[in-house]
C-alpha cells in the first residue's frame, strides 16, 4: 500500500521547488529579449545611453539569472530523485525533450551568457549583440522543450504502453513535439515571461521618474518595455483563451473544476464569473453567471456541451472498472501468459489501465478492490475545485489589470508626457509583484488541475513517487526551503540595492548620484 | 532507423561516457578552481583573478552536467530512476553544494564587504569540493554494487534511509574513488590556472598540479589493486538476446572476485584506458614543471578520460549492479530506452553536440589570454 503522507510530502517538495524556480524563469525569458532590443538600438544608433541601459538592466538580469540556474539544477534531477517510478514509467518519452533541452537550449543560453556579462571589452559591437541574441534564443528554446515535456504530461500523445517493458514508449516523436497543448502552453508561458519583464522594467523606471532622476534613461526604458509588454499581454490573453479551448478538448476535468461546473449544463454553457464552490454539496453558492460564455470559450460553438463534474465522475467509474480488468490481464502477461485471449483482452482495456492504477492507493492488488475503494478512487479523479476556481480568477484579473497598465503607459509614452502621470507611475511601481503572482497562479492551475494524474489518465501521482521514507523527504524539503529562502533573501537584497542605485552602479560618471559623490565601492 | 537496436544501445553507452568526460574536462575544471580558491588565492584580487579565469565559462560548462543527467533520463530511464533516488542523500548533498556556485560567481564581487566575499569564496569551495568528492564516491559504489532491487512492476526499492543510507556509501573503497576524482579534478583546475594566470598564482597552481596529480596516480593504482583483490565484480551468467526489449529481471547475474578485470583479458585493447590514465597524469605533471601548461591541460583531459574510461570499461556492460539482488542489476542492454527514442536522441546529439562544441570553442577563443590583477583592477565593477 502506498503511504499517503509520503506522497503528500513528495508533492509538496515538487511544488515548492518548481514554484521557487518559476520565480526566476519568467524574468529571464522576457528580459533577455528586452536586452536584445536595447542593444540593437545601441548598435543601430550608437547612442551610448542604450549601451548603458543594456548593461544596467543586464546587471539586474544577472542577479535574477543566478537563482534561475540554482533552482533549475534541482528540476533536472528531481524526477530521478523523487519521482523514480515516474522516471521509469515515462522516461522513454519524457526524457527526450529534457535531454534535447540541454543540448539545444541550455548550452546555447549558458555558453553565451558569460560573454554577455564579461565580454563587452573583448567583442565587437556586433559580436556582443549576437551573444545577447543567442542568450535570449537559448532561454526561450529551453521553455519550448520544457513545455513539450509538460504538455505531454497534460496530454500524452505519440506514445503507447508496452506490457513487455512495463512502461510508456514513444511511437511518434513529432506527435510529441507538435502536441497542440504544448504549443499553446509554450506561447502562453513565454508571453507571460515577456509581460513579467516589461512590468519589471516599467516599475523600476517609474521609481526613477517619481524621484525625478535619470529621466532620459528611464523614459527610454519605459518606451521599449511598454511596447513589448503590450504586444505580449495581448498574446497571453489570446493564447490563454486558446488554452481554454484546448482544455475543453483534452482536459475536461480541469476545465470543469476551474469553472466549478458540477452539472452538465445545456449548450451553450454559462460562465461562472464569481461564486463559492462547495465540493461537499457539489454546488456553487452565490454564483454569478454570464450566459453562453463558457460554451463559446471551451467548444467554439453554441451547440456542444461542456461536461460537468458529476457526469465526468460517472465516466470515470466505468473507466476504473475497465482499468481493473486491464491490470488483471497485465499481471497475467507479466507472469508469462501471452496467449491470444489475454493479449486481446488487455489491448481492449489498455486505455483504462491508468484508471485501474488509481486503486493502488487503496489496494495493492487492484483487481480485488471493494465498492467503497472504487468509490474513493472515483472521488479522487476530481481535484479540489475551490483552489482552482480562485487561482484561475486571480490570474485572469491580474492579466487584464496589466493589459490596462500597458495600454495606459503606451498612450502617455506616445504623448511624451509619461513623467507627469504620477498616478500611473505609482501604479506601475506597486504593480511589480503582479506578473509573478499571475505566473505562479497559472502554474498552480495547470499542475494542481492535472491531479490526480502525474501523466494525464496514464499514471497516478500517488504511484509515481520514489520508494524513499518520510524522513528522507522531511530532510530534503527542509533543506530546499532553507537554502532557497536564504538565497532568495540575498537575491532580493541585491536586487533592491542595485535598483535603488540605478544606472550609477555602472560607474560611468553620467548618472544620478555620481556627480555629487564619486563612486567608492 | 539506420542502426540496429543493439548497436544503438552500445552507441549510447559511449555517448553517455562522452558526456561525463565532457563534464569532467569542462565543469571539472571550474570545480578544481573552486577547490584551490581559498588556498592559492592569498588576496581578494588574486581570488578574483582565479574566479575570472572561469567566470565567462562556468555556466556553459555546468550544462555538461545537466545534459548528462538529461541524456541518462532519455537513454537509460531505469538508471536515472534507480540511481538518483537510490543515492538520494548523496544527491541532495551534491545539489545543496552546487547551489553555492551560480550565486557565488555572480554575487561575490557585487559588494565590497570582505566578510561577504570570503563567505562566498568558501561557498565556491564547497560547490567544487563536495561534488568532486561525491561523484567519485558514487562511482566507487557502482563498482561495488548498490543495495537495490526491482519489484514485479519494475519499481526500485532500497535499503536504509537518511544516515543509514548515506553512511554505507562512505565506505573505504568508495572514499578512495572519491579521492581519485577529487585529486584529478583539482589537478585539472590547477593546470588551467597555471595556463590562464601569471605568477605568483601560476607557480602556486603548478605546485598543486604536482601534488594532486601524484595523489591521483597513487590512488588510481591502489584502486586497481583493490578491484583485483578486494572487491567482487559482477558477471552475467545468462541473459536474453541483447537486441531484445529491455527487461532487467530476465537475466541471471552472479558476483565473482576479480570479475571487473575480465574485460582486460578478453579485450586486451581495453588496457589502453588505464594506461592513458597514468600517462596522462604523468605528462601533466611533466608539462606543468616545464611551464608548458597548454599541453598539460590537454594531457590532463586525456588522463581523466582514461580514468573514467577505466571505470566504465571494467563494469561493461553493467551500469548499476545490485548488491542485494544481483539479477536486478541494470546493464546497457536492459536499462535502455526504446529503439525509436534511442534513434531520435542519437540524431539530436549528432546534430547539436558538434554545434555546441564549435560555439564553445569560439567563446573560449574570444575570452582567451591571461587574467591579471591589473585587468581586475581596471574592470573592478563589471568583473566577477
Amino acid at each position: 500500500m502506498l503511504d499517503q503522507t509520503f506522497v503528500e510530502l513528495s508533492r509538496w517538495q515538487f511544488a515548492a521547488t518548481a514554484m521557487y524556480h518559476f520565480l526566476f524563469v519568467p524574468l529571464t525569458l522576457g528580459l533577455s529579449w528586452i536586452l536584445f532590443i536595447m542593444e540593437s538600438c545601441y548598435v543601430m544608433t550608437k547612442n551610448e545611453v542604450y549601451r548603458d541601459m543594456t548593461k544596467f538592466w543586464g546587471k539586474l538580469f544577472g542577479i535574477n539569472f543566478a537563482l534561475g540556474v540554482t533552482t533549475g539544477l534541482t528540476m533536472e534531477f528531481e524526477f530521478g530523485t523523487n519521482w523514480s517510478y515516474y522516471s521509469h514509467y515515462v522516461g522513454d518519452v519524457f526524457g527526450a525533450p529534457l535531454a534535447i533541452e540541454g543540448l539545444m537550449a541550455f548550452f546555447l543560453e549558458s555558453t553565451f551568457i558569460g560573454l554577455f556579462f564579461l565580454g563587452w571589452d573583448k567583442l565587437t559591437k556586433r559580436q556582443h549583440l549576437m551573444v545577447t541574441f543567442f542568450t535570449a534564443l537559448g532561454s526561450n528554446l529551453s521553455a519550448l522543450w520544457i513545455l513539450v515535456a509538460n504538455g505531454w504530461m497534460q496530454n500524452p500523445v505519440g506514445s503507447e504502453f508496452s506490457p513487455e517493458t512495463m512502461r510508456m514508449e514513444m511511437t511518434n516523436f513529432f506527435d510529441v513535439v507538435l502536441n497542440p497543448v504544448a504549443q499553446v502552453k509554450f506561447v502562453h508561458t513565454v508571453a507571460a515571461g515577456y509581460v513579467t519583464a516589461a512590468m519589471f522594467v516599467m516599475g523600476i523606471s517609474a521609481f526613477y521618474l517619481l524621484k525625478g532622476r535619470d529621466v532620459g534613461f528611464a523614459k527610454r526604458s519605459i518606451a521599449i518595455a511598454c511596447g513589448f509588454g503590450l504586444a505580449a499581454s495581448l498574446s497571453v490573453i489570446v493564447l490563454g483563451d486558446e488554452s481554454g479551448y484546448e482544455l475543453g478538448d483534452v482536459q475536461k476535468v480541469k476545465l470543469a473544476a476551474i469553472e466549478a461546473e458540477y452539472e452538465t449544463e445545456p449548450a451553450p454553457a454559462a460562465f461562472t464569473a464569481f461564486g463559492f464552490p462547495n465540493d461537499e454539496t457539489m454546488e456553487t453558492d452565490y454564483a454569478i453567471k454570464i450566459p453562453y460564455a463558457l460554451g463559446l470559450i471551451a467548444t467554439r460553438s453554441i451547440d456542444k456541451e461542456v461536461t460537468g463534474i458529476k457526469d465526468l465522475m460517472k465516466q470515470h467509474e466505468t473507466r476504473i472498472r475497465s482499468g481493473m480488468i486491464a491490470y488483471g490481464e497485465l499481471q497475467k502477461i507479466r507472469s508469462g501468459d501471452k496467449s491470444a485471449d489475454v493479449m486481446a483482452k488487455f489491448e481492449k482495456h489498455k486505455v483504462d489501465l491508468g484508471y485501474g492504477l488509481l486503486l493502488k492507493l487503496y489496494t495493492p492488488n487492484v483487481t480485488d478492490a471493494t465498492e467503497e475503494q472504487i468509490a474513493l478512487a472515483v472521488k479522487d479523479t476530481i481535484p479540489a475545485v475551490a483552489p482552482l476556481f480562485w487561482s484561475f480568477r486571480v490570474m485572469v484579473a491580474l492579466g487584464f489589470a496589466m493589459l490596462f497598465l500597458f495600454a495606459a503607459t503606451f498612450y502617455f509614452t506616445a504623448k511624451r508626457n509619461i513623467e507627469q502621470q504620477r498616478w500611473l507611475l505609482k501604479a506601475l511601481l506597486w504593480s511589480i509583484p503582479m506578473p509573478w503572482i499571475a505566473c505562479e497562479m497559472g502554474w498552480f492551475v495547470a499542475e494542481y488541475g492535472r491531479q490526480p494524474w502525474a501523466i494525464g489518465e496514464i499514471l497516478p501521482t500517488s504511484l509515481a513517487t520514489s520508494t524513499l521514507t518520510t524522513g528522507d523527504l522531511i530532510f530534503s524539503l527542509v533543506g530546499f526551503i532553507t537554502f532557497y529562502t536564504f538565497l532568495l533573501c540575498v537575491e532580493m537584497y541585491l536586487m533592491f540595492k542595485f535598483a535603488r542605485k540605478g544606472p550609477a552602479s555602472l560607474h560611468t560618471g553620467k548618472y544620478f548620484g555620481e556627480t555629487t559623490a564619486p563612486a567608492a565601492e | 532507423m539506420i542502426f540496429d537496436y543493439e548497436v544503438l544501445k552500445l552507441i549510447w553507452w559511449i555517448l553517455v561516457g562522452a558526456l561525463l568526460i565532457g563534464f569532467a574536462v569542462t565543469d571539472g575544471m571550474d570545480m578544481g578552481v573552486g577547490n584551490l580558491l581559498p588556498f592559492i588565492g592569498k588576496t581578494d584580487e588574486e581570488r578574483r583573478v582565479m574566479i575570472n579565469t572561469v567566470g565567462p565559462h562556468w555556466d556553459g560548462n555546468q550544462v555538461w552536467f545537466i545534459t548528462a543527467g538529461g541524456a541518462i533520463f532519455a537513454a537509460w530511464p531505469s538508471v536515472y530512476a534507480a540511481a538518483f533516488s537510490g543515492f538520494y542523500m548523496a544527491m541532495m548533498l551534491v545539489l545543496f553544494a552546487l547551489f553555492f556556485r551560480p550565486v557565488g560567481f555572480d554575487y561575490r564581487s557585487k559588494l565590497g564587504d570582505s566578510r561577504w566575499r570570503k563567505a562566498w569564496d568558501w561557498g565556491l569551495f564547497a560547490g567544487g569540493a563536495i561534488p568532486s568528492l561525491i561523484f567519485g564516491v558514487a562511482f566507487g559504489n557502482l563498482l561495488q554494487g548498490v543495495p537495490f532491487h526491482l519489484d514485479e512492476l519494475l519499481r526500485a526499492h532500497y535499503e536504509g534511509a537518511l544516515l543509514s543510507a548515506l553512511l554505507p556509501l562512505l565506505n573505504p573503497f568508495a572514499l578512495l574513488a572519491g579521492v581519485i576524482s577529487f585529486s584529478m579534478l583539482t589537478m585539472h583546475g590547477g593546470i588551467w590556472l597555471q595556463m590562464r594566470t601569471e605568477d605568483p598564482i601560476a607557480s602556486r597552481a603548478a605546485k598543486a598540479v604536482t601534488i594532486m596529480g601524484s595523489i591521483a596516480a597513487v590512488a588510481f593504482a591502489l584502486g586497481g589493486v583493490w578491484v583485483a583483490y578486494g572487491i567482487d565484480g559482477y558477471v552475467i551468467v545468462q541473459q536474453p538476446p541483447i537486441n531484445a526489449l529491455p527487461n532487467p529481471l530476465a537475466k541471471e547475474v552472479v558476483r565473482e572476485a576479480g570479475a571487473w578485470l575480465n574485460i582486460y583479458d578478453s579485450q586486451p585493447i581495453a588496457m589502453l584506458a588505464p594506461v592513458v590514465g597514468f600517462v596522462g597524469i604523468g605528462l601533466t605533471i611533466l608539462f606543468s614543471k616545464l611551464k608548458r601548461p597548454g599541453f598539460g591541460f590537454v594531457t590532463s583531459g586525456l588522463g581523466m578520460t582514461g580514468i573514467i574510461g577505466t571505470a566504465g570499461l571494467s563494469m561493461f556492460p553493467f551500469i548499476m549492479p545490485s548488491s542485494t539482488q544481483p539479477s536486478s542489476s541494470l546493464t546497457i542492454w536492459d536499462a535502455a530506452s526504446s529503439h525509436l527514442t534511442l534513434t531520435v536522441m542519437f540524431w539530436a546529439t549528432a546534430i547539436f553536440l558538434p554545434l555546441v562544441l564549435s560555439y564553445t570553442v569560439w567563446c573560449y577563443y574570444r575570452m582567451w589570454g591571461k587574467v591579471t590583477v591589473e585587468e581586475i583592477q581596471a574592470r573592478s565593477h563589471s568583473a566577477y
